[in-house]
């Protein structure tokens, strides 16, 4: 197949966007894991959760996604606090085997209710900007996509600033890696891991926002999200926020550029290709330093 | 200042300390010695609120800590210097000590920054190096820095000349003697006994749990009993 430069740069165009969506994703994942030393299987759901919600304030209230996105993203971040301080915590009474399992219990839950409610029926909304393109020398991209590009991007900008700069950020950086010293230095723990699990959270609301003017929405539509996620987040290095951007661009591209050999539903192909290949050969990550 | 009476704790089904009793006064050194094992540490543990206290009381400034969260323990003024140093590895000299006034004397960061670098030159010409990559001696003096930064009312040291070179140790009680000397009161958990006998006011003596001398630091110097055990005369 001979493949014209056009054609590859408005792939690799198309992929970055995508990517930049991913990486809020993994961003949330990473900093959960990278902070409580687990892996939040409940991220898919949650995501299907915050699509459904972004999804209802734009056909029942009326409120466009990019709109409701400032209720959305607090409201998440609420939500999981709350997940955390109240369920997961007291839960698994810290213990990380403990933790897991409860993270799977919330995401049956969730997926199972909104199931029940929804059945598993596709939903799209209609964006004021749906059929609107942006032109880019000879590239047409879709201006929901590249909106969601600049905002997943500044988003994950200021997660980082947030977390180099502030006392809540230089907490969680600290809890991360030295617990019993972040402890003695008067760090509520309980606290901080609750505010990471929020800030988790309140990223995956972001994200079904920036996704809904351009995706559908299903019951399980979070998972195959997550899964991209968690390969680019053990891309970038376990817990590693420079390196979790990075790997969801990267993503983005390689699922772009294999969609366009292989066909569209083979794209993720070359994603869990690269995955095996990563942890075969670099399970550290290829981008951050060791988590 | 700090009173403790008949505290016990442990981990698991085993019990470390079985009854402790000691008291830190207002603008004192106190030593607490012991072998490897004797429950120096689980004390501090159970002092800052990071273990269950299982029996007994912790008054500090005349109010119960004991059960509190150590985050509550850290905002009234005990801190404690932990075994181990515990800084952040991945964080700057300078964030570690930010971090130290995390919950306590926000309002004087940058003056004590000012301080703390003022008493350790050497923190202050590595402000941006990764405190991970600092030398033992170095990370000893950003974790107690870190403690000061809070401006604390009682300081608990966990040996702080653990794997320093003699003219190091020499060095660090030089300057412990100094921040008590500014006003500081200093409970100094050791196992250099002569070091910490002569800078200490008072001392007790820890073996298995309980508290088996205690006194003033010149007394237990000469106490026969003690220099048997360990000062090996
Ligand atoms: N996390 C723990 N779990 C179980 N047992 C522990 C734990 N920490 C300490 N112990 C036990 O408690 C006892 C007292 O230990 P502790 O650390 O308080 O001694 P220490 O006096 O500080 O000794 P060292 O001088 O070696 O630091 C020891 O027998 C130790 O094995
Ligand atoms: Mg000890």
């Amino acid at each position: 197949m001979l493949l014209s430069s056009d054609i590859l740069i408005q792939a690799v165009a198309n992929g970055l966007l995508t990517g930049a969506i991913y990486a809020l994703i993994a961003l949330g994942l990473t900093l959960i894991y990278g902070v409580l030393h687990i892996i939040n299987f409940a991220h898919g759901a949650l995501l299907t959760a915050a699509l459904f919600a972004a999804f209802f304030a734009d056909r029942v209230l009326g409120i466009d996604p990019w709109i409701s996105v400032f209720a959305l993203a607090p409201a998440f971040f609420a939500l999981g606090y709350l997940l955390q301080r109240l369920v997961v915590w007291p839960a698994s009474r810290g213990e990380d085997r403990a933790i897991l399992l409860v993270t799977l219990g919330l995401a049956v839950i969730i997926e199972n209710g909104l199931l029940f409610q929804f059945r598993s029926d596709t939903r799209t909304i209609d964006h004021p900007f749906g059929f609107d393109v942006v032109e880019l020398g000879t590239m047409l991209l879709a201006t929901t996509r590249v909106v969601a590009f600049f905002a997943a991007i500044g988003v994950a900008a200021a997660l980082f600033v947030f977390l180099a700069m502030t006392d809540t950020g230089r907490a969680i950086r600290a809890v991360a890696k030295e617990r019993l010293g972040a402890e003695l230095s008067g760090v509520d723990v309980p606290h901080i891991y609750a505010v990471t699990f929020g800030l988790g959270t309140a990223c995956l609301a972001v994200a079904a926002c920036l996704l809904l003017p351009s995706y559908y929405v299903t019951p399980q539509v979070g998972n195959a999200f997550v899964l991209v996620a968690f390969t680019i987040v053990v891309l970038g290095g376990m817990g590693s926020v420079p390196g979790a951007l990075a790997g969801g661009l990267f993503i983005g591209v390689v699922e772009s550029i294999s969609g366009l050999l292989y066909g569209e539903t083979l794209g993720q192909l070359g994603i869990f290709l690269i995955f095996i290949l990563v942890l075969l050969f670099r399970p550290q990550g290829l981008f951050g330093a060791k988590a | 200042m700090l009173d403790v009476t008949g505290l016990r704790a442990g981990y698991g089904p085993a019990e470390v300390l079985r009854g402790i009793d000691l008291t830190v006064r207002a603008g004192e050194i106190v030593a607490v010695l012991g072998a490897n094992g004797a429950g120096k540490t689980t004390l501090n543990r159970a002092i800052s609120g990071v273990i269950a206290v299982r029996g007994g009381t912790i008054r500090f400034d005349d109010e119960d800590i004991a059960g509190s969260r150590p985050a509550a323990i850290v905002s009234r003024g005990l801190i404690h210097v932990p075994e181990g140093r515990r800084i952040f590895p991945n964080m700057s000299v300078r964030e570690n000590l930010v971090m130290g006034s995390y919950a306590r004397a926000r309002a004087n960061r940058a003056r004590n920054l000012d301080r703390v670098f003022a008493t350790f030159p050497r923190l202050a010409e590595r402000t941006r190096q990764a405190a991970g990559t600092l030398s033992g001696g170095e990370q000893q003096m950003l974790a107690i820095g870190r403690g000061l930064m809070a401006e604390p009312r009682l300081l608990i040291l966990d040996e702080p000349s653990l794997g320093l070179s003699p003219l190091l140790v020499e060095e660090m009680f030089a300057l412990i003697g100094r921040i008590n000397a500014e006003g500081l009161s200093v409970m100094l958990v050791e196992q250099n006994v002569v070091q910490s006998l002569a800078l200490a006011h008072r001392a007790y003596i820890i073996e298995q749990g309980e508290i088996v001398l205690s006194g003033a630091a010149e007394a237990l110097a000469a106490d026969p009993a003690l220099q048997k055990a360990y000062l090996g005369l």
